[in-house]
């Protein structure tokens, strides 16, 4: 019996949105291949209906998600990380397909992409000490200013760059949901499997439904739908590479004006982005609005 | 739909000394894990003998009896954890300030998850009631160590410009009042800025400061980053005095604090205090009354009123006296004093026989001095050191009640007319850690919060902590800030 080879159980990978896992509402799938073109999975053709939903369950999840202690976004933060701990076998395999990389390699991204939500769990609570303080007004007032997250932020996941797959995925995600945004991710067209595999990270970590949602699909039919989007706060358009057309980020920047939307642009060269490089607090303090009250003092 | 036979027959419920009679609801002791009969020092990653053979022993004050001898530290125990942590120092400096706050989130985990055992040993070892310990010390503990080891690998944006560096060995000498969250304080930030420490735990609550050395080695945490030697004052001092520490934080008596600063006068050891303390609790006339009698209650008898911040002194405004006492007594005499282990207790043992005695002196004073007192009345337990919660009224600003800090269930009454009365009189101490201040008035706080000389001010709540906000004293309640982006201050050598 020991020459019979058992078959694996292959997984439908689907997307996450409002916690759960639908398919897509179009019925859809494409061809996800590894980077020398061998067929791995059959991923979701998210779309602009879709992404829709995706804002409304971002938007029902900011309430409760900024209302939450800062202390217990981070241990809800440090909780993905110990989950991520557990199954990192699984996403240095999905990472090494996704980005055509050696085992050693991809597993060295995903010990880093652990460490990145644990350098964001940590933030959870420090940001109002760097970013907010009291102001010495010329006056018998009280005065202070406080960091206040932005609402729903739409996230165009890299899609190029060393580590882009996972490693950047997580580094464009932990800092907006650190602060209390929520988030709707258009995951890297030609590499969402280890983004819907977080999914299920997300899913088993404290994380309430709706603060992340992770689409796969077209970028050109998602990231639009974002851009336009009239409940969506901020932009963060990192992944956006396409030099023209309606998933460029030059049009995705100049339709988020419409909405006035906070936008993050993306790097000159994303290609060239190393996502190893140890992140400063540009990403933290993007999606933040800053609040001052004032008060009087006196007897 | 459930039964209930008193109101069924129409009686009123049975009442023992104003209290409603509660069916006792006491936490296992068992589940404080296993105690040792004797205990050594934690140095180096182990636990080792000490070198003398004095021993002391560490009592359950609710009952007196013996939970376990632990070693009195010598010279020679001190030198052998200075030298653990001096040697730990290079490497635990060294690392990352990512990998070293995993080591300290570890700690974190270990804390929530071990939490109950520990919350309970705490209670068996200084009396205090579980409710708090469970509900308060030990979720206050984890915390600490969680926000602390956030900052290990953020120092570059905490304000101490670029790539701040630690001190080398701290000294930290801790009381008995808080064991495990004190611990913490000194700890967790000693530790995230790349320091490494010999603790001393206080010498009548030294055993959460030893199982606490075991998480340590769970955590992993590498040999001689921390080191626990315990002992009395002797042991106190010659770790503090010991030539080869670089930084010494102490929390205690105003007394020992003076006497540290005065033998590291001309040394480059940097140095914390956090020490005694008269808080003055203020409460003016448009103050919502049940909301400030649950306030005060809180302020003095939370933790038997073994606080350096308690609200130990109530001003009250002149014209709601009589109300306000009112109130308050009839709160008072619904405190449950008893077991600690009983989930229903309100207050617990005072902590040692020379703590009771030394409230017993300042009471007696209190009366001989011409204060009204008053208590309610109150079962005591025969055996174990108990304090009923009492007030001093008609008290003046000269009477030691006023003036010297009793760190027990012992609060004094004042007025005041005036916010400038009321700011005087609470600035007339010099101690200054903490004040409350009670008005439905923002305009109010705020000014108050301005005058006052005190390090925390809290308004329309007291005895609030948190790891991300600073605490410590003006005047002879110390110097420096423990928790916070300020408590890094203490352990850089910035």
């Amino acid at each position: 019996m020991s020459d019979v080879i058992r078959l694996d159980v292959m997984k439908t990978y689907k997307l996450f949105v409002g916690g759960k896992f639908p398919r897509s509402e179009s019925g859809r799938v494409y061809e996800v291949s590894d980077s020398k073109g061998q067929w791995l999975a059959n991923a979701p053709l998210g779309t602009r209906k879709d992404t829709r939903d995706a804002v409304l369950a971002a938007r029902a999840a900011v309430k409760g998600w900024a209302g939450t202690t800062a202390y217990n976004r981070g241990q809800v933060l440090y909780r993905i990380a110990e989950m991520l701990q557990g199954r990192r076998e699984q996403f240095a395999a999905e990472v090494a397909a996704a980005e055509g990389i050696g085992a050693k390699k991809a597993a060295a991204l995903v010990d880093q992409a652990i460490d990145r939500w644990v350098w964001y769990a940590g933030w959870t609570d420090k940001v109002a000490q760097i970013a907010g303080g009291a102001n010495p007004v010329a006056g018998p007032y009280f005065n202070l200013s406080v960091p206040e997250p932005t609402g729903v932020v739409g996230v165009v996941a890299p899609q190029a760059g060393y580590g882009h797959s996972f490693l950047g995925l997580v580094s464009v995600i932990a800092p907006v949901i650190a602060t209390g945004n929520t988030v709707v991710v258009a995951a890297a067209t030609d590499a969402p499997l280890p983004a819907l595999s977080l999914g299920e990270v997300l899913a088993t970590s404290d994380l309430p439904g709706g603060v992340v949602n992770l689409l796969s699909g077209r970028t050109a039919d998602i990231a639009p739908t974002l851009a336009s989007h009239q409940d969506v706060n901020a932009l963060d358009l990192t992944g956006a590479i396409a030099h023209e057309g309606p998933g460029a980020a030059i049009a995705l920047e100049a339709s988020a004006a419409d909405t006035l939307k906070r936008v993050l642009r993306p790097a000159v060269d994303p290609a060239a982005q190393d996502w190893t490089v140890a992140p400063g607090t540009e990403r933290l303090l993007s999606f933040l609005e800053t609040k001052t009250v004032w008060h009087p003092m006196g007897q | 739909m459930a039964k209930n036979k008193k109101t069924e027959t129409g009686e009123a419920p049975v009442r023992s000394g104003g209290l409603f009679e509660y069916a006792p609801a006491p936490e296992s002791p068992a589940a404080a894990g296993d105690i040792a009969t004797s205990y050594g020092h934690f140095i180096g990653g182990e636990f080792v003998d000490s070198s003398g053979s004095e021993a002391l022993k560490t009592v359950n004050p609710a009952t007196e009896q013996v939970l376990a001898e632990f070693a009195q530290g010598t010279d020679e125990d001190v030198e052998r954890a200075v030298k653990a942590a001096r040697r730990a120092f290079g490497d635990w400096s060294a690392l990352p300030g990512s990998e070293r706050a995993k080591y300290l989130y570890r700690i974190a985990r270990i804390i929530q998850e071990r939490s109950r055992e520990l919350a309970v040993l705490e209670s068996i070892d200084n009396g205090k009631p579980i409710r708090e310990t469970r509900d308060f010390d030990l979720p206050t503990v984890a915390a600490h160590f969680f926000y602390y080891a956030g900052w290990a690998d953020k120092l570059d944006y905490a304000g101490f410009g670029r790539n701040p560096q630690p001190l080398g060995v701290a000294a930290q000498v801790i009381p008995w009042n808080f064991p495990l969250m004190m611990l913490a304080w000194k700890i967790a930030p000693a530790l995230a800025t790349g320091n490494t420490v010999v603790l001393k735990p206080a010498e009548t609550t030294p055993l959460t400061a030893l199982r606490f050395a075991e998480i340590c080695q769970q955590a992993g945490l590498p040999k001689g980053v921390v080191n626990i030697v315990t002992g009395d004052g002797r042991t106190g001092a010659a770790l503090t005095s010991h030539p080869d520490v670089n930084k010494v934080a102490f929390t205690g008596s105003t007394n020992v604090g003076r006497s540290i600063a005065r033998q590291l006068a001309g040394s480059r050891k940097k140095l914390s205090l956090e020490l005694g303390g008269k808080a003055a609790n203020i409460v003016f006339d448009d103050a919502p009354i049940d909301q400030a009698v649950e306030g005060i209650v809180n302020g003095i008898f939370f933790n038997q009123g073994h606080v350096c911040c308690a609200g130990s002194r109530l001003l009250v405004q002149e014209s709601i006296q009589d109300e306000v006492l009112d109130a308050l007594k009839r709160r008072m005499a619904t405190l449950r004093v008893g077991d600690p282990l009983d989930k229903n207790t309100d207050i617990g043992a005072i902590n040692s026989a020379a703590q009771l005695a030394r409230i017993t002196e300042l009471t007696a004073a209190g009366e001989a001095e011409g204060a009204e007192r008053w208590s309610p009345s109150c079962q005591l337990p025969s055996t174990g050191y108990w304090f009923a919660p009492t007030l001093f009224t008609g008290v003046s600003q000269a009477h030691r009640v006023a003036r010297e800090e009793i760190f027990g269930p012992v609060l004094s009454v004042l007025t005041f007319r005036t916010p400038n009365e009321a700011v005087e009189k609470a600035n007339n101490t010099p101690y200054g850690l903490s004040a409350g201040v009670w008005t439905e008035k923002g305009s109010r706080i705020l000014w108050m919060a301005n005058q006052l000389k005190a390090g925390v001010v809290w308004a329309n709540t007291f005895n609030k902590f948190d790891p991300t906000s600073p605490f410590g004293g003006y005047k002879e309640s110390g110097y420096g800030r423990e928790g916070g982006r300020h408590g890094l201050e203490a352990y850089l050598d910035v």
